[in-house]
């Protein structure tokens, strides 16, 4: 065959005459017009419903970091939700602190949190590390509950909070306060997190997932690397649980139980494991998608529910994420 | 003394319930290399159909039997229609799908036999059991029974053609293939045995916590704590397991003060990551040894 030298170059994929790079510039700029539009046309409970979904697309892609980047396996994320949110009420109702300060603080306290889960987790692998991070979904709701915190947590109770307005005198409702702040937070983590894949960490982290032992052979401190992960994981999953406490104004212990916890899970795979924009299926589907099921029939929601969860596996048994891989190998062909 | 034996054997009685369950949790295990999550509200489901079929008039022990076949065909049916289309689907997406079976079943279960409580009879009869008042009839039964299957099961994996076949198949789907195993079929066959067993924990429970759609919500959790505990690829140590559980699960409940009723659950879970930080494929598990 002959080498023609031309064809050395990397074929560039295309669609209508428009890169692959350049089509994902217009998607992100065509869904951030979207996300600074919805506000101001939509009515206030939707705006709401949009905030809690974009609130659950952060706690999925803390889940997606771990599980889909490091190859750990959690089905324990609510407990992380649940003591971010409890940061974030505790702070303001008992403590008197301004909510914003309220996510840092979350942030921090569920890092360290998690990191401490990690070493323990360190010894489990597979389905044995989903039980141990189920033990602590189960466990967390009846820890919060317990006489011994109660002064604190409110018991069964939870605890109520006011919901903050607009500062500034911005002209916005709080509904609508509350999208902007959670939009504002969603993007400064969503930025953070590709650029932690993107990273020599974020290659580390994958390298661990696909061949561990490679990659302590590589010089990567698996340990370490894997307890962070945990660590940021659970960081993210406690942000989402703080601005989901102040979404909605309320907290109690039933809310965190491990229901929340599958239905993270669920996004996870539903959006695509290890994708980014995946998660923001994921977090529309755990939002939306049980509610469409009990508009099909009251009685049987949970099996609607269900049987919407197996279509969607047949369809795209690698998430959302995946079936849209599949459509862009399709169409994209080589231009010259 | 008096009040720790006491304490032990009801922990040994409701332990049997946890054995039960943890050995259908190994079995489907042992079969498919997957925790199936809807493993508890299969066999909640099939302890209505038991139930429903008394309530027609069976006998208990023909409602027993029937309820077992109908639930190895279910199972059979299941792994054929729901999970066969997707067994190249990655592992999450089988969970996924595990998850969408388990809220198809509440749910059915409450649609078609309503969410409330009901009572189901025992075989065994409800008196203490020869005339001690340390255990009564019903929970020496369900230990001879999950003994009784331990047995059994032990039996038809290890001296059976069709159990050496389904082992095989489970351990290395390729090589059993090219040895002529039908391994799809292996794997529904175990999701059969599973579901039979599950239906037979799930009679033998319902006497105790009563019949409903959520009864094994917790129950399977146990189960699987049991399962962990003990090792997931040892039926043995599984059933071994879900006795310890019971047992540890009182005691703590009676001898630690902050406890108490409602932490129960908080204190056997945090034991069983104790347990497999130090063992991390259960205490009679196998390694799991993997060349590089």
């Amino acid at each position: 065959m002959l080498l023609r030298p031309e064809t050395r170059e990397p074929p560039v994929y295309a669609v209508g005459g428009i890169t692959l790079a350049q089509w994902r510039l217009i998607l992100l700029g065509a869904g951030l017009l979207v996300v600074a539009v919805i506000p101001f046309v939509l009515k206030n409970f939707y705006i709401f419903q949009i905030t809690l979904a974009i609130i659950y697309a952060i706690a999925i892609l803390g889940l997606n970091l771990l599980t889909g980047f490091n190859g750990q396996f959690s089905l324990g994320h609510s407990a992380f939700y649940a003591i971010g949110a409890y940061t974030a009420a505790i702070m303001m109702e008992n403590l008197g602190i301004n909510y914003v300060w309220t996510i840092p603080a979350a942030a921090a306290v569920c890092f360290v949190f998690g990191f401490l889960f990690g070493l323990p987790a360190l010894r489990l692998e597979g389905i044995y590390l989903a039980l141990a991070t189920f033990a602590l979904a189960i466990a967390i709701p009846q820890a919060l509950k317990s006489t011994v915190v109660e002064h604190w947590t409110g018991g069964v109770q939870g605890i109520v909070i006011i919901k903050p307005d607009a500062p500034f005198g911005l002209p916005l409702n709080s509904d609508q306060w509350l999208y902007v702040l959670t939009v504002v937070v969603a993007l400064i983590m969503y930025v953070c997190a590709v650029n932690l894949v993107n990273s020599r960490t974020g290659r580390a982290l994958i390298a661990i997932r696909d061949h561990p032992v490679a990659a302590s052979a590589m010089g990567i401190n698996v340990s370490l690397y894997k307890s962070l992960t945990f660590g940021v994981s659970a960081l993210y999953t406690g942000v989402a649980g703080a601005l989901g406490a102040i979404a909605i104004a309320f907290v109690a212990p039933d809310s965190f139980t491990f229901v929340l916890a599958v239905a993270l899970f669920v996004g996870l795979v539903v959006g695509g494991v290890a994708s980014i924009p995946g998660t923001l299926v994921g977090g529309l589907f755990v939002l939306f998608v049980p509610n469409i099921a009990e508009s099909v029939s009251k009685g049987l929601a949970g099996a609607v529910y269900g049987v919407i969860l197996l279509l969607v596996i047949y369809l795209m048994p690698t998430g959302f994420a995946g079936l849209m891989r599949l459509i862009t190998a399709k169409l994209m062909r080589p231009s010259r | 003394m008096e009040l720790f034996l006491h304490q032990v054997l009801a922990g040994l009685a409701t332990g049997g319930i946890y054995a039960c369950m943890a050995l259908a949790v190994v079995m489907i295990y042992q079969a498919i290399d997957h925790l199936n999550f809807a493993q508890g509200e299969m066999a909640m489901f099939s302890t209505f159909i038991a139930w429903q079929l008394i309530q027609w008039g069976f006998p208990y022990w023909l409602a027993f039997g029937a309820t077992i076949v109908i639930s190895f065909a279910a199972g059979v049916l299941i792994e054929r229609v729901v999970l066969r289309p997707i067994h190249d689907a990655p592992v999450l997406s089988h969970v996924v799908a595990f998850i969408a079976l388990l809220s198809i079943f509440n749910s059915g279960a409450g649609f078609l036999w309503d969410w409330t409580i009901k009572n189901f009879a025992s075989p065994f009869g409800a008196g203490p059991f020869l005339g001690q008042n340390l255990i009564n009839k019903h929970d020496a039964g369900m230990i001879a029974v999950t003994i009784l299957l331990l047995v059994f099961l032990y039996l038809f994996f290890r001296h059976t053609r069709i159990g050496l076949a389904m082992r095989a198949a489970a351990a290395n789907p390729e090589s059993a293939r090219l040895a002529g195993i039908r391994v799809g079929w292996m794997t529904a066959l175990g999701w059969g045995m599973a579901a039979a067993i599950g239906s037979v924990a799930g009679m033998l429970i319902a006497p105790v916590v009563f019949l409903e759609p959520n009864m094994m919500l917790s129950i399977l959790l146990y189960g699987f704590a049991g399962a962990v505990v003990g090792g997931l690829t040892s039926p043995g140590g599984a059933v071994l397991g879900g006795f310890a559980v019971g047992v540890i699960e009182n005691l703590a409940g009676t001898y630690i003060p902050v406890v108490g009723r409602e932490m129960k659950l908080s204190i056997a879970l945090c034991i069983i990551v104790a347990v497999l930080c130090v063992k991390p494929s259960g205490l009679f598990g196998r390694p799991v040894v993997t060349r590089v």
